[in-house]
């Protein structure tokens, strides 16, 4: 039977998969069209390395991390290849995931996109959904409810975000080109991140 | 020698940039290509700029050139994931000139601060007199 850690990241690799037209569509409006060919690649890449005896959740998403860094192509493969290495190393050693757990991933996640894109929230980058996604979730935990409650909150700010980054202009990547017309489109990266929280929020529920 | 890596979303960039460089000086051996990915494919990938990082040091460092967007963002992630102590800096200068000029520099014993700055000027060179 295979461990959980590659179940969760397995599904979350399919659902990028899934979406691959609809995130490159996204991309294709306010960027270079690569986005969901890119994460597509780069997950097709991490079900050849991960294997499904892992247990040890840092050692899946280090692996997770470096494959996207050598598969993605575009600026994705730094950037989620860092949040996912960044998380492992919070991880390194644990088989099962708490509350605590899921807040570290979520800092060294953030610090991890923060370090290598150089970007602050309000961008239209992935860090719109995923830092609203972090403090909801710290909020349930705060207010004493469960890991699987919190997350369903964490995602519902995160979709929150996608909706604010069609608001916005984007200042980073290819898409800050574009000025003003960047407005009214929903950030490619905000929305796989999202769907990325969503697949771990429902697998948390398994 | 201070070693030159040359990184583009396109192998052929990269390739082509390096044998331009290699070209302005003849035997020396320390300018590596890291372009494109493993399957051909346009892109960047911070393990293969990795591997080439450690194949162009032979102890005094090396100066990257890389092209726009993930070029950066990919070499920079390889700089990180250096697990020995090698110096290993970004000139923030045009990929061709500034890797031609970067190599001359390296192929005569430059230090890496020389070759990083000769290879910077180049941005601000007119190449239309």
């Amino acid at each position: 039977m295979a461990s959980r850690v590659y179940d969760c990241l397995s599904k979350i690799g399919e659902k990028i998969i899934e979406n691959k037209d609809f995130l490159t569509d996204l991309d294709r409006e306010i960027g270079d069209a690569d986005h969901g060919v890119n994460m597509a690649r780069g997950f097709e890449g991490v079900m050849t390395k991960l294997t499904p005896d892992t247990e040890d959740i840092g050692a899946a998403l280090k692996t997770t991390g470096m494959t996207l860094l050598s598969t993605v192509g575009g600026a994705s493969g730094p950037l989620y290849g860092t949040a996912f290495m960044d998380s492992g190393k919070a991880m390194m050693g644990k088989t099962a995931l708490d509350k605590d757990d899921m807040k570290a991933i979520f800092e060294a996640a953030i610090a991890g996109i923060q370090k290598r894109g150089k970007a602050e929230r309000g961008e239209k980058t992935m860090l719109d959904a995923l830092m609203p996604a972090y403090e909801s979730y710290c909020a349930g935990i705060d207010a004493g409810k469960s890991l699987t409650e919190a997350m369903d909150d964490a995602c519902r700010a995160a979709n929150d975000g996608i909706e604010f980054t069609k608001t916005i202009r984007a200042t980073k990547g290819r898409a800050s080109y574009l000025g003003d017309r960047s407005i009214g489109h929903q950030d490619p990266g905000a929305t796989s991140i999202t769907m990325m929280l969503e697949v771990v929020s429902e697998f948390l529920k398994s | 020698m201070v070693g030159i890596v040359i990184v583009s979303h396109s192998s052929k960039i990269a390739e082509g940039a390096r044998e331009l460089a290699a070209q302005m000086c003849p035997g020396f051996e320390g300018i590596y290509a890291a372009g494109g990915m493993e399957d051909g494919s346009i892109g960047t990938d911070a393990i293969r700029i990795k591997t080439a990082i450690e194949a162009a040091d032979s102890g005094d460092g090396v100066v990257i050139l890389a092209d726009l967007g993930s070029g950066i963002l990919s070499t920079e992630t390889a700089i990180d994931l250096l697990e020995t102590g090698i110096d290993a800096r970004i000139a923030d200068a045009p990929i061709v000139e500034g890797a031609v000029v970067a190599a001359v520099q390296a192929s005569v014993g430059s230090s890496i601060d020389e070759v990083i700055s000769e290879a910077e000027q180049t941005r601000q060179q007119s190449k239309i007199s």
